[in-house]
């Protein structure tokens, strides 16, 4: 009886627990892309919002629903549209290959650590968000300048005799790029090196593999969870990345994130906008819900073990 | 001239140089001690079991044969050839690991070919000597299943078809059965055994289990505290254990000290205080009188009785403290006068052959023994 009772109590609970992540994901992400679709579909007006009505009433009681495909047939039509999101994978692929490449010898440095130091130098990859984003790629902005430090350092120490330039291209992008999303690298890459069983090297070297086929053959395979989620982790903000392309950046770099900037605010055409950010997001859902399919399987694996 | 020389190599081969030589071996981790100057000969085809109790070093005794760890001091020869400072990958020697260590994402065909591979075997003699392993452990049905897929004991067959695959000169297996659980292993004591034999790979385990050891092995070796204290079979050692460790970690035994008052070759009596009365031994021992010894005596070599034995010495008067009653047989603990707790086990047949009723709880008992199974020990 009493346990009837309680059973009765707790699920309510349990079922308010286990909703809340959706209720989350509902009001701050399914209902602000509603809207977004909705303004997508709208055409530009003088007016406060600066957009028509999906739907209007007519005098004599008819509704009048007006779709405005327009921005959309833009989207698909203007080359500019295409090659921007082109450009903006290729950074962020980019981004993420050079994450991964310098972030894996990190990661699996800090995993092959001492264990009493290890979280001292986990620390040291994560401190820099103790300063804000904005402010550390300002602080590039100083270092790169034409006549910032490195330049100042290199003059001085007459390595070059004319400042290089080191700012507004594709070289400061990528730099502070791969600065600002290492981290986000490391991490996942991390929590999967360090939990690796290490008896399994000693077995792979016990029948005949050097370490480095070692390596190959054993921790590599197995890292390709951490792999995957730290790509992940840095690829998808990495598309819509405005901040690092707008200020160190070159001005022909061309980024989802800048366009979606300039029809908002230079153009005020939020429609248009809009529909760029729609667009944004349909590109990105894909490699999510692969990966999303890909850590449930990873799940159902792991469960057997 | 010729047969001669045919004859002396016969002779040599006869005379056997040991296949495994282990000398002065010594391991430090920092000022911790774990294997202590260990010397230690295996024959081809044994097995040799390392028996001691957690923490004693038979781990790393082990991985430093394996080359997982390198000796601070101390030889490896295997087959005439000295492996000291060789790499793990550079050994003909291979090693089955505690929790068997599986490579999680590949098959068990795909474990088991992994050391193949990297001696760059031929592709079909790959193919053959898996299907050869597979059936060896009976495990054909499961070579495209992962490690996750399998039950433990299964694991564990695919953990020894890979140490097999490469048919190395030498197995080492660290607690091979210690993490299934106890009805399991005792049923794959025998089927490990049978396997190991049909293949004849010679072998070193490492076991904490004493009825492993004594099931598995054709000899055994107890370790404490990284030294190796006795080398033997099985009943050697439980027979004739050589010091007071080996004589309480194999089998229940009675320990008395007591110190030596008669010294003669054929003649022995040690005083001990604890058993009340002087015990005499029908064998000579070597050390000057007064010495301090250890009697050891098996519980089954220790006979009870109401009445008081006809010899004078050997025995004791104490009283029933304690009864395990075991079906054939009881185990009973009697207390002396000393407050020395004395165990003794008796065939239940005992009392009913003789007629009497079964000594019970608080009873008068006397215990006694015959003065050629008690063993010395000196340290
Ligand atoms: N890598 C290591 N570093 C430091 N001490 C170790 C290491 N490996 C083992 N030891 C120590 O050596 C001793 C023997 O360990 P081990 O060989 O694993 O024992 P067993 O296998 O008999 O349980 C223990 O005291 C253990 O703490
Ligand atoms: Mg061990």
């Amino acid at each position: 009886m009493d346990l009837k009772r309680l059973l009765k109590r707790v699920k309510p609970g349990r079922g308010a627990v286990i909703s809340l992540p959706y209720v989350w994901l509902l009001v701050f992400f399914l209902v602000p892309f509603l809207i977004v679709l909705k303004i997508s579909f709208a055409s530009q007006d003088i007016a406060i919002p600066p957009f028509t009505h999906l739907m209007t009433f007519g005098d004599d009681g008819t509704l009048n629903i007006a779709l405005n495909l327009a921005n959309f047939q833009f989207i698909l039509t203007d080359a500019l549209y295409a090659d921007t999101y082109l450009s903006s994978l290729r950074v962020a692929f980019v981004t993420t290959v050079l994450c991964l490449m310098i972030g894996y010898p990190i990661a699996y440095a800090i995993a092959r650590a001492r264990p009493d130091i290890r979280n001292g130098l986990l620390l040291a990859v994560m401190l820099p968000f103790w300063t804000s984003f904005l402010l550390r790629v300002y602080a590039w902005m100083g270092l790169l300048n034409q006549n910032g430090l490195i330049n100042q350092f290199l003059v001085a120490t007459g390595i070059v005799h004319e400042p290089l330039q080191l700012f507004h291209n594709d070289f400061s992008l990528y730099l502070v790029m791969l600065y600002a999303y290492l981290p986000f690298m490391i991490l996942p890459l991390y929590s999967h090196l360090v939990k690796m069983d290490l008896r399994l090297l000693e077995a792979a070297n016990d029948l005949g593999a050097r370490p480095l086929k070692a390596f190959w053959k054993i921790t590599l395979p197995l890292s390709k969870n951490g792999i995957i989620a730290g790509a992940m982790m840095v690829f998808i903000p990495a598309v819509g990345e405005f901040v690092i392309p707008e200020l160190v950046g070159g001005s022909d770099t061309l980024m989802i994130g800048k366009v979606l900037w300039n029809e908002f605010f230079d153009n005020n055409n939020w429609p248009m906008a809009s529909a760029v950010a729609t667009f944004m997001v349909v590109l990105l859902i894909v490699p999510i819900a692969l990966f999303h399919r890909f850590e449930t399987r990873q799940l159902e694996g792991e469960k057997h073990v | 001239m010729m047969e001669a020389a045919v004859k002396s190599a016969q002779a040599a081969k006869t005379t056997e140089r040991p296949y495994l030589q282990i000398a002065g071996l010594v391991k430090k981790f920092g000022d911790n001690l774990a294997v202590d100057h260990v010397d230690l000969n295996i024959q081809q085809h044994e097995i040799f079991a390392l028996l001691g109790s957690s923490g004693c070093g038979k781990s790393t005794l082990l991985r430093m044969l394996a080359g997982m760890e390198r000796p601070t001091s101390g030889k490896v020869i295997l087959d005439g050839q000295d492996v000291t400072m060789l790499a793990p990958y550079d050994r003909p020697m291979n090693m089955m690991f505690q929790s068997y260590a599986l490579f999680p994402h590949m098959s068990v065909e795909e474990n088991i070919a992994f050391g193949l591979v990297q001696d760059k075997l031929p592709k079909g003699e790959i193919n053959a000597r898996v299907m050869e392993m597979l059936d060896l452990v009976q495990l054909r049905k499961y070579a495209k299943r992962k490690p996750y897929q399998l039950s433990g004991g299964q694991q564990q067959r695919v953990a020894l078809a890979r140490s097999l695959a490469k048919r190395p000169k030498m197995l080492l297996l660290d607690e091979p059965l210690g993490a299934l659980d106890k009805k399991l292993r005792q049923q794959t004591q025998l089927e490990l055994v049978n396997t190991l034999e049909k293949v004849g790979v010679t072998c070193i385990m490492v076991t904490h289990d004493q009825e492993e050891a004594m099931t598995m092995a054709t000899r055994i070796g107890i370790m404490s505290e990284g030294q190796l204290l006795q080398v033997g079979t099985p009943s050697e050692i439980y027979e004739y254990p050589n010091c007071r460790f080996t004589a309480e970690f194999i089998g229940e035994t009675n320990l008395f000290p007591g110190q030596v008052v008669v010294d003669e070759p054929d003649r022995v009596e040690i005083e001990s205080s604890q058993l009340g009365n002087r015990i005499l031994i029908d064998h000579g021992i070597t050390g000057p009188k007064g010495m301090e010894v250890w009697t050891s005596i098996r519980p089954e070599d220790v006979r009870l009785d109401r009445r008081p034995p006809a010899a004078g010495h050997n025995a004791a008067q104490g009283k029933v403290e304690d009864i395990a009653y075991l079906g054939s047989f009881s185990i009973y603990h009697v207390k002396l006068a000393s407050g020395k707790v004395v165990k003794s086990t008796v065939p239940s047949s005992r009392w009913y052959e003789a007629n009497e009723e079964p000594p019970t709880w608080g009873d008068p008992v006397f215990v006694s023994w015959r003065s050629d199974l008690p063993v010395v020990l000196t340290r």
